[in-house]
Order: structure tokens, then sequence, then C-alpha cells
């Protein structure tokens, strides 16, 4: 089997997100970026499967800017086999990924394609799913337990009520929920092969794909501030309170 | 269990101005050396804060054409200020009776950090090996007793030390030699001065905190290039300290206090002092109406050439503020740091090509404009153990009259830990509470740094004694740790009245300063998993 493992270079899960002060998205200049996190999942069962003998290749994929290439070099210090580096400056939608992705699927043929559930930046949680429709695939999302079987994959899934599991034939489009497992440290020396490596260069304008925004962003503002609590002396004041003043009860 | 080991000619650890200069000018003069860096932050520039007023000196040698390099300097100092504060009122200092080393017309306002991001791929271009995320845990010595390396933190250890599943071993990296350049009070570095005795016949280091953050301000109350310092309130006379303010791009102000930690009265707490400051209105009617954006801490040297240390070792040398090479009177260290590391290079160079003795580092240190400056400086400090007014007249003199030539060297007495007073004796003091809107509380600010240490891992502040914080330190010294830890680390909680001491080692914002000022030298800081501590951006 080929897995290719799609990741997104996302700011850093511990950076306090700035918005910018005309209102017209946030500051990234000089903030620490990362591999969206649950990529990370999606990198690590991928390499977990390849460790159990059940695929022969890894191959991990970005779009994005020419800093993108952070992630797949993390991927590669990780397990990845091959990266692919498919070039877009500026802003680029869901849908535009989705359909770079499946320009990269009738090429490198893989049988699996995995990534995060969702980015932690826009958090629109729709590249897997397009991809799927896209390509006419069967999908798995929210993936907390991957089990491969002879040509199906059984796939325990975080849903509302709690976990559903569901059978899929491969080829599949699976998305990967944090719980899914726990990512490796890339070691000191696995980096530095990985920065040996060539990843594979494309521009998003030679697959013939129009990347250009088709959402237009109004305005991006701050969540209002939280109000500071009270302390209520005893439960009756409290009643009193999410009756009169809540109005919730 | 062995470990992987990789070599190389020269390991550096340590990603700030030293450390880069260093690798840089080691593969400037020979591109074939192999060169390995290690930081211990998520990425170069991240544990970096600092003021700062740049002066280009050490950077116009590495990189004549830095301008054309697009580093990141551009704002030029085009006014200063010296305001002496009392509570309410404020008097301005000329600037023309300001001495040499303070007038700052030919410096820049930068963010260090991004100088240091800038510094890191001009490294990389050069062909420095530089892994983010990589700590050096451990120095690795050779049966003679020189140094054969450093050693990489394992990853994935639980709090009790066991391994976890993705524990991934630590590796050994071996060079001829190992440069450590770890910033103020590193932690291997402690380890080679006592060891190697390099403090040896030198006065205590001396150390201060520094804070700093970074405001949004309205365009009425930006002046960009503007630098003003302040001496005085809220301070008492007896504590060495004062503010900066730097009016830098994009509207930002660079806002910061500094506090010797020889500090007295157990009850001072650093973090209020400077929170209080921001109230004064000679400084509040800049802030009204801004936003604060960046918070952070860090200790830095004070000690100048009196406590500077012998800078090498068998296999190994001390550059930057690892060893101490701030100018204090000049409010300065990156361009000192900088121009050592270079004279490292050119040491380490002369010792591989020609086999002579590392002391070659420090005959060239001694012979450099490094050294001069830090001469000339090297009493200011120690004068204002008399008090600000003493220490105002002194350095007047020293540094107007005499600049920095007089006879004679004042010396540091005490090391900070001992200065300590005991707390019944000392005057509690009332801190104002934070209005959250010029002032803020520890948890708001801790918040701002994007500070973060992987669960489960060893608590990386070690208590040599874990009874002592209860049994002696409160009892006598009011546990100061609550106070001078700019982060909260250190709390004392209360269960059924027994009072019990709390180590929040998530929120270490890597600034050491529990290191030097516990006055029973109790608590060691070690480096944590990789990556963990601030994320800081343009600080």
């Amino acid at each position: 089997m080929k897995i290719l493992v799609a990741v997104k270079r996302v700011i850093d899960y511990n950076v306090q997100v700035r918005v910018k002060e005309d209102n017209t998205g946030v500051v990234t200049d000089n903030v620490k970026m990362s591999t969206n996190p649950p990529d990370d999942n999606a990198v690590e069962e991928a390499v977990k499967i390849k460790e159990s003998g059940k695929a022969k290749e890894i191959v991990a994929i970005t779009v994005g800017e020419e800093k993108a290439q952070e992630t797949v070099r993390k991927a590669l210090a990780v397990g990845a086999d091959r990266g692919i580096h498919v070039k877009v400056d500026g802003v680029i939608e869901p849908l535009a990924v989705s359909k770079i992705l499946q320009k990269i699927v009738d090429k490198e043929k893989p049988d699996l394609v995995f990534m995060g559930k969702q980015a932690i930046d826009d958090d629109c949680n729709q590249t897997g799913q397009m991809l799927a429709a896209l390509l006419n695939w069967p999908q798995a999302t929210f993936a907390s337990k991957i089990e491969v079987k002879d040509k199906t994959l059984e796939v325990t899934r975080e849903v509302d009520e709690g976990l559903e599991t569901i059978e899929v034939n491969v080829p599949a489009i699976i998305t990967c929920d944090l719980r899914l497992n726990e990512p490796r440290y890339a070691s000191l020396p696995n980096i530095m092969k990985a920065k040996k490596k060539t990843i594979e260069q494309i521009n998003a304008s030679d697959l013939g794909i129009d990347t250009k925004p088709r959402i237009d962003q109004i305005k991006v503002e701050e969540p209002p501030k939280r109000k500071a609590g009270i302390k209520v002396a005893n439960v009756e004041e409290l009643v009193q309170k999410l009756k009169n003043e809540a109005k919730v009860i | 269990m062995s470990r992987e080991v990789m070599e190389y000619d020269v390991v550096i650890v340590g990603g700030g101005p030293s450390g880069l200069s260093t690798a840089i000018k080691l593969k400037q003069l020979n591109p074939d050396i192999n060169v390995c860096l290690l930081e211990k932050a998520s990425e170069i520039g991240a544990h970096i804060l600092s003021g700062n007023v740049f002066e280009t000196r050490a950077l116009d040698e590495l990189f004549p054409n830095w301008k054309e390099l697009k580093a990141p300097i551009e704002t030029k100092v085009s006014k200063e200020k010296f305001l002496f504060l009392g509570k309410e009122k404020s008097i301005s200092w000329p600037t023309w009776l300001l001495p040499k080393v303070q007038q700052n017309h030919k410096n820049y306002i930068i963010s260090l950090a991004n100088l240091c991001r800038w510094l890191g791929e001009q490294a990389e271009n050069l062909g420095v090996e530089i892994f983010p995320g990589f700590p050096a845990s451990e120095i690795l010595y050779n049966e003679d007793g020189s140094i054969k390396g450093v050693a990489t933190q394992d990853m994935g250890v639980d709090k009790d030390g066991n391994k976890k599943d993705s524990f991934e071993p630590g590796i050994e990296l071996l060079a001829k030699v190992t440069v450590f350049a770890e910033g103020c009070r590193g932690h291997l570095g402690k380890e080679l001065i006592n060891k190697f005795e390099l403090s040896k016949g030198k006065d205590p280091q001396q150390y201060g905190i520094g804070f700093k953050e970074i405001w949004e301000v309205n365009e009425n109350n930006h002046e960009e290039g503007m630098v003003m310092h302040t001496a005085g309130w809220p301070l008492d006379k007896n504590t060495y300290g004062g503010s900066f303010v730097y009016h830098a791009q994009n509207k930002q102000i660079y806002l910061g206090y500094v506090i010797g930690l020889d500090y007295q009265n157990p009850h001072l707490s650093p973090f209020d002092e400077f929170q209080r400051f921001k109230t004064h209105p000679a400084i509040k009617k800049t802030l009204e109406g801004g936003k604060r954006i960046s918070y952070g801490a860090r200790a830095l040297i004070e000690g100048g050439l009196q406590s500077l240390p012998k800078m090498y070792m068998p296999g190994a040398l001390l550059v930057g503020c690892d060893a101490g090479t701030l100018n204090m009177p000049k409010i300065k260290g990156s361009h000192t740091a900088m121009k050592s590391g270079m004279i490292a290079a050119e040491a380490i160079i002369d010792h591989i090509k020609e086999n002579k003795d590392l002391s070659v580092y420090e005959e060239k240190f001694n012979k450099s404009w490094v050294y001069k400056e830090l001469h000339e400086a090297r009493n200011v400090k120690p004068s204002f153990s008399w008090g600000l007014i003493l220490g105002i007249i002194f350095t007047g003199i020293d540094q107007i009259l005499f600049r920095g030539k007089l006879p004679f060297t004042l010396r540091h007495k005490h090391a900070d830990h001992e200065t300590l007073k005991i707390a019944n004796k000392m005057p509690k003091i009332e801190y104002p509470k934070p209005d959250n809107i010029i002032t803020f509380d520890k948890t708001s600010s801790v918040y701002l740094t994007g500070t973060n240490h992987t669960d489960n891992q060893p608590v990386h502040l070690k208590l040599k004694d874990p009874e002592l914080p209860i049994k002696y330190t409160l009892t006598k010294y009011d546990e100061p740790a609550q106070r001078y830890c700019p982060a909260g680390v250190y709390e004392v909680q209360y269960e059924n009245d027994l009072p019990k001491f709390v180590i929040n080692s998530q929120n270490c914002i890597h600034c050491k300063t529990c290191d030097i000022k516990e006055p029973s030298q109790n608590i060691t800081w070690v480096t944590p998993e990789g990556g963990g501590g601030p994320k800081y951006g343009n600080m």
C-alpha cells in the first residue's frame, strides 16, 4: 500500500494569536509556526502502518508558501519517504487544496490519503471531505483508531454520541483525530537526514488549478472579553441570580 | 545504555547573538569546518528577550553589508531622554550631561529575537547545522577531564523518570571545541565555572532581572526612534534598577524594567515594581489607549569585568553572557556578546589549524575593544551599592570626567543570593491591584509568552533539599520565590493551615532568577524537554 499524507503549516498552538490592527487577518510575522497538530497524528499513523509492514511508501505533501516545506521536512524526519510541496502564495481555501490533492492523487496513485481532521487556524474541517467527493472515494473522518485489513479499513470515529466504528474500502480518505496516537519525536540524526532529502516542488498554476479565494473575508475580530465572575454567598442568592439576572431558570 | 554519537569540529550550545556569531565567523574563516548549533527553544529567537537598543559595531565587522542582506535593523535612535522619577513628578536630565556610554544617537531600536532569526538564516546559508528544540543537557568529558562535547536531552520521559512509549534517547555530540553560549546563568556554563574554578580570584557575579512588554499605542503617543530611560521611583534608593521605554516601528513601544538581584528586602516583588512603574504619570500617559501585546522576563549579567570568569578550559569556551560580557552602564550586551563569539571563532581556527592553546581566546579578548569597553565601565555598577545618589555622583566623576580611567577598581562584595535580609526586619510592601488596563497580574502576563512544557515530564526546577522552602526559607525570608519569579512558578499554598511549597514548572519562562536569587542556592534550573518554554515573537 502507498499512503499520501497531507500536512499544513499553521501558527503554533501555544502562540497567543493576535488580530491585525486593521482587522484584515491575524499577525503571522515572526510568529512561531508548526505543523497542524492532527496532521502530526496523520503522519504518525501512516508511519505506524508502514512499520507494521502493511504499507510500502509514505509520501508527505503540503500546499502553501515556500516555508510550508518545513512541515514536509518534519514528516520526512519521522518516517515519510518522499516529499512534495505545491507552491501557492497567499490565502488558499480548502476547495483549492482538495483540487490540488486530487491532481496529486491522480499522479501518485496512493491507496490511502491521510490528513488531520481540521486545521487549527481556520478550523474549516472540509479538505478531506471535499477530496473524497472529488475523487469519489469513501471517507472516514475523525478517526481515533484505524485497523488495516485486507482491502478494507476498520475505522473508529469520534462522533458526538461517542464512538462509531465503520468499515471503508480502499482507496479511501481518512481524517485523523488527536486521540488516534501520540506522535513521535523527530530524532536529531533523522532531522539531519531529512534536511538532505529533496522535496519535489510543483507550482499550483502548473497543475492548472485556480487557487483564487472564493470567500470574501469582511473582517477579523477578537472575541469579546469575558466579564469577571462573581462570588455568591449562598444557594438562595445563586438561585435568585440565575432566575432574575441570568434568566436561565 | 549507549547513545548515538555524532562528530563535529565545533558544537555550539545556544542560538543567541554570541552563539550565532561564533558559528557565522567560523564558517566565514573556514567554509569547510563542521559546525553544529543546538538551541533549546522551538525555533531560533523564541527564547530571546532584550530591550534592545543595538550598537552595530560587532555586526559591522561580521557582515559589513548587513543592510543589503536585509538585517531587521531599521529604527535609528532619533531622540533621547533620561528621567528621574519621583512618586508623582519627574525631572528630565539633560542628555548632554549623560556619560558617553549612555548616549545612543548612532544606535538602533531593534528586536533582538528578530535579529537572531536573521543571524540564524545567515548561519544556515553558510552551512551551519542548527537544531532548534534540542537542549544540551549534559557535558561529556574525556578521561583526562577535558571537554569532549555535550549530550542532548532524552525526550519522552515521564514525571517519575520512566520512559514513555514515545521515548527518544538523547545523542552525543562530540567536538574538537565545544562553545557554551547559553546566555546569562546557563546551566552547563554554571557547571563548568564551578568544575574548572573559572571564577577563582574574581568577584562574585552580579545579576539583574529584566522585564519587557511590547505595547501598541496611539499614534499621538508614539515617536518612532525615541529612547527613554528612567531611574528612581518606584524603587527605593538602595535598590539598583531602572526602566527603558523605546519607541519602535509600527506604533510599538518596548517597555521594560531591570532590577538588580542584589536587592535586600525579601518582600520586594520585581514583577510588581515593574507593573507599578507603569502607573507613573510620565509613563501612563504614553500607554493610555494602547494595548499590551507581549510580556517576558530574563535574568541578565551585571557584574562586568570584575566578575568575568576565565573564558577557556580544556576543550571548551564560554562566550557572551554565559561568561558575562554585558556592559552594564551602557545597558547593552548584544554587541559585546557577538564580538566575544567572533573572537572565540578566531581562536578556535588557530587552535584547530595551528594547535594553539585555547587560552589564545582570552589573549585576543583582552586586546579587543570589548575588553576596553568593559574596563572603562567597570566601576559604575559597584558604586551603586552606596545607594542611588552617591552612585550617580560617582558615576558622573568616573564616566564624564575620567571616562572610566580612574586608577582603581571597585569590587562586588556579595553574591546576589547573600543579600536578602530577614523578612520580619524588613518593611512589607503593599502593591496596588492590577487594573487590567495598564497593570496586570502574573497569570495573564505568562499567558502572553506562549509558554508551554509537555505534560508529564520531570520537574526541571530541582530542589536540593525539598523541605527547605517551608522549614527555613518561608520562616526566615517569607519564601521570596513567590515574588522574584516573574511567572508565578513558585507558590506557598495552605492545606488545613499547613504550608506547602508548589512548583508550577510548566509556567517557567526560563529566566533563571530562582537559580540565582534563592538564598540557600537550593533551586537548580535544568533544561526541560526540548521546545518547551516561552514562544516569544519579536522580543
